[in-house]
């Protein structure tokens, strides 16, 4: 197995981001990672979008975008694991270029939520859940996650407060991310005065409907050294699976398909949770990052909210999560998510987080964790630079 | 979206019965039925009718919903486990969505789930109710 | 002759008052109490129909059934009008849902408000003539009522299930008697929304002359007299005309009391006299004599005569009681959550 390294990154606009096509946003992120990596050629490219069907009636990704960065006849690839399907892109990125098939390939991720209504915007992310047993009984996004949250809540006494801290921690980051959809502060007030959306969710709980997309170079150790950029290496992936219906998980409080992905990831790097010193996870609610943090090892079970309330994941605290501001403030276009994790870390690894964003102390190892559904699907990547 | 009514037709046994598969290895049920036993990769099987009483393990109340469940709002979903130990979703009717809880018991009733349009199929499977009686 | 081996009654929990009713439209709510006895009605929320109250009936008649197999249930005929397909049984989906497809028989009817009793009157039939082991007859409605007319005080919903049998029986059908001529005195033609009616001439001429004739006729062919029976069924619109014809005919109001629901239950259609009946085999006696008549606009009575076994006491307990159903954990609606649940709202779609 080679040694993979990331390159150059690159980000189109986030947000309601009008004037720019499903392919627009994926244009603008993969040409600034190109230019960004130095690259002359990509050997391949992958696209993690999660539902461009159901929001602009738009499927083959692969040949659609390979054409539209110019470069027709590319091998490209669309891949869907829901909400994972940017980390799971990336992570097919990483094979090919560790298993020695390619060596310079683009892992980008995109998606175009606003050219729909709210409710097909919805019914779209929904898709992600069981159809026949969850949405067909009146399921929704935050309804799942909910009643995650209840579930924690009842066993381990987490509170509204411990939520609504992780909402205002990543909309401090947020602030200071210059993609960010979000890019403001908010008060433990004004989450809990905000509108309910799915009990014990208020809106200021979940991540917004967002356009955007993400790209980054993956290449081998030796291109990366010769392009003379900033570069971090893939130490560790990891993707997990569980049931695809919540009510059929012996613990409804953890993700367990992060647990998984978070043990191989750490396998392959041969390192432990200890040796991380930041990380990017996949807060599409507040209950999301509480559970993840759990689920990753990173706090135990019930340890985590009194640990947020108390700072610990703050920019400057003792384990920085979600610097970029999160799926919460920087926004979640669904496909682009797990790619735009790879890049905060890539930032933060290599210096060049932008507007006062950037942790303290030179973090050497960071991780990504990025998931489908309400958990049904995780992948985890462990990060560093030398 | 559109429900196609065999996609809804197909679910009949589960949706309507409460058919379920229980395995010869594990002893263990599974909603809807499945295959393969996830524990033991057995595949001998037979088929099982939930009971259909139980108690709410995790509850929530979708204040705000997506189309045809719009005019429902808001309503209660929740995961309750059946007296047999296996669970499902369902939502909570006939209560005052205030006043579901964790380990209430309720029962399950047949109810019309979905309505497509006014000239759509019509989509019926199982709620949970307040266990009254 | 045949009878009844299980039966099984489902009714809404939500309620609405005469009183919300009667100040959305300024009408006299005491002039509806006192008049028409009618004090509230049932409401089906919106995931309620004809179907889901059948279903559910059909389910408590197989708990009193001593474990009749689904399977060996020859037909179900349900009478309603308010199928909620125009085109597309009800009866395949009930089948379906308690397992007694595919070798069936299934007939959804429609008769007014004697649906019900027609499907009664079909299943006993068949049982008796040695067609059939078991029918399952279903009567349930959710009415509906425009909004302002006299019928939107009474239009209510719920269902009544028997399965009929030769062996095992909780009552005999001793006597059957059908009484029908042509009356134009309430109808709904196709793609109407709600029913019309003739106002006072559903009155004399319709259902009291109706039920008079169906009462009179099976009282002379079984050789009884009112005063021979323990309870007695009418149907009833409102709370004031079952009374009235019980009296006229001979019955005291002891003997209707325990099938007369229409004053908190309202008029369930095709499930008035039927649901009457569950609701007096909840607390008959071995032995006893019942006496029910349908009615039906159009128009047409259905009488039965009933003689409960001793089998009564095991089974009344398997299942909930109507009483139960009618008058405990009541969820009051007002007017605009009504208008809601029943689609009377004009909507953007």
């Amino acid at each position: 197995m080679r040694n993979v390294c990331v390159v150059g990154v690159g980000m189109s606009k986030w947000g309601e981001v009008w004037r720019k096509s499903l392919r627009g946003l994926f244009v603008d992120a993969a040409l600034e990672a190109v230019k960004n990596s130095g690259v002359d050629h990509l050997d391949s490219l992958y696209v993690g979008c999660m539902a461009s069907g159901p929001f602009v009636s738009q499927e083959h990704l692969g040949a659609l975008m390979a054409d539209y960065l110019g470069m027709p006849g590319l091998p490209a690839m669309r891949v869907e694991s829901a909400c994972a399907s940017g980390g799971m892109a990336f992570r097919l990125a990483f094979l090919e270029v560790a298993g020695g098939f390619s060596d310079i390939v683009m892992a980008s991720g995109v998606e175009k939520m606003t050219d729909c209504s709210g409710d097909d915007a919805t019914a779209a992310l929904a898709m992600a859940a069981d159809q026949e047993y969850e949405v067909f009984n009146g399921a929704t996004f935050p309804g799942l996650y909910a009643l995650m949250a209840t579930a924690h809540m009842a066993k381990y006494g987490t509170t509204r407060e411990m939520l609504s801290a992780i909402a205002v921690k990543n909309h401090k980051n947020g602030a200071k991310n210059p993609v960010a959809q979000y890019p403001f502060e908010i008060t433990m007030e004004g989450v809990e005065k905000s509108v309910m959306i799915a009990d014990p969710l208020h809106i200021l709980d979940c991540s917004p409907i967002t356009d955007g997309a993400a790209a980054v170079i993956v290449t081998t150790e030796e291109i990366a050294k010769k392009l003379g950029k900033p570069y971090i290496k893939v130490l560790g992936s990891g993707v997990g699976t569980d049931t695809i219906q919540l009510a059929q998980r012996a613990d409804m409080t953890a993700i367990k398909a992060a647990t998984i992905a978070a043990e191989r990831a750490f396998k392959m790097a041969g390192k432990t949770i200890k040796d991380v010193q930041f990380a990017e996870v996949h807060d599409c609610f507040t209950i999301a990052e509480l559970v993840v943090l759990e689920s990753l090892g990173i706090y135990e079970k019930g340890k985590a909210g009194p640990a947020i309330l108390a700072g610990e994941t703050a920019l400057d605290g003792k384990f920085p999560v979600n610097t970029s501001g999160g799926l919460k403030s920087k926004g979640h276009p669904v496909g682009a998510t797990g790619v735009a994790q790879v890049v905060e870390v890539y930032k933060q690894l290599t210096g060049q987080a932008e507007n006062g964003r950037q942790m303290p102390g030179s973090p050497k190892i960071g991780m990504t964790q990025n998931m489908g559904g309400s958990g049904a699907s995780s992948v985890v990547h462990i990060l560093e630079v030398t | 979206m559109t429900m196609f009514s065999s996609r809804n037709w197909r679910e009949y046994p589960q949706r309507y019965r409460l058919e379920a598969s229980k395995f010869k290895k594990s002893g263990k049920t599974y909603f809807p039925p499945r295959a393969v036993d996830p524990e033991t990769s057995d595949t001998v099987q037979e088929k099982v009718v939930l009971p259909d009483t139980g108690k709410i393990v995790t509850y929530t109340v979708i204040r705000t919903a997506p189309g045809m469940w719009a005019d429902n709002a808001p309503y209660a979903l929740a995961i309750a486990e059946l007296t047999d130990g296996t669970r499902l979703m369902a939502q909570v009717a006939d209560c005052d969505v205030n006043e579901v809880k964790i380990g209430m018991e309720i029962r399950i009733e047949f109810r019309r789930i979905q309505t497509e349009s006014h000239h759509g199929v019509l989509s019926y499977g199982y709620k949970f109710v307040p266990k009254w009686y | 002759m045949a009878g009844i081996v299980g039966y099984g009654a489902h009714l809404p929990r939500h309620r609405i008052k005469v009183e919300e009713i009667a100040k959305v439209w300024g009408a006299d709510a005491p002039s509806y109490k006192k008049g028409l006895m009618l004090r509230e009605k049932s409401v089906p929320p919106p995931d309620m129909d004809t179907i889901t109250l059948a279903v559910e009936a059909a389910k408590n008649a197989l708990k009193r059934s001593g474990g009749v197999n689904p399977a060996d249930i020859g037909a179900i005929y349900i009478g309603s009008e308010s199928h909620p397909y125009a085109v597309k049984p009800s009866g395949t989906t009930v089948a379906e849902a308690i397992g007694a497809t595919p070798d069936i028989h299934c007939a959804d009817f429609e008769f007014a408000c004697k649906a019900g009793s027609e499907a009664m009157f079909v299943a006993l039939s068949h049982v008796d003539s040695g067609n059939m082991k078991y029918a399952l007859a279903i009567a349930a409605d959710t009415s509906q009522g425009a909004p302002s007319d006299a019928l939107e005080f009474s239009a209510a919903a719920g269902a009544g299930a028997f399965i009929m049998g030769k062996d095992n029986l909780i009552a005999d059908c001793l006597f059957t008697h059908s009484y029908m001529t042509d009356m134009p005195d309430f109808w709904r033609r196709e793609h109407q929304f709600y029913p019309q009616h003739g106002g006072r001439f559903t009155g004399e001429e319709a259902y009291f002359a109706t039920t008079k004739g169906a009462s009179n006729a099976i009282l002379k062919k079984s050789g009884k007299k009112p005063s021979d029976f323990a309870y007695a069924v009418f149907h009833q619109p409102n709370g004031k005309f079952p009374q009235r014809v019980a009296k006229e005919l001979g019955f005291t109001q002891e003997q209707i009391d325990p099938g007369w629901l229409a004053p908190r239950l309202g008029n369930t259609y095709s499930g008035a006299s039927p649901i009457g009946l569950t609701a007096t085999l909840d607390v008959a006696k071995p032995g006893d004599l019942i006496f029910m008549c349908s009615y039906g606009s159009g128009a047409g009575s259905d009488s039965f005569i009933w003689k409960v076994t001793e089998r009564i006491d095991e089974v009344r307990d398997l299942a909930v009681k109507t009483h139960k159903l009618l008058d405990e954990n009541l969820i009051y609606v007002d007017y605009g959550t009504y208008a809601k649940f029943r689609h009377k709202i004009k909507m953007n779609d």
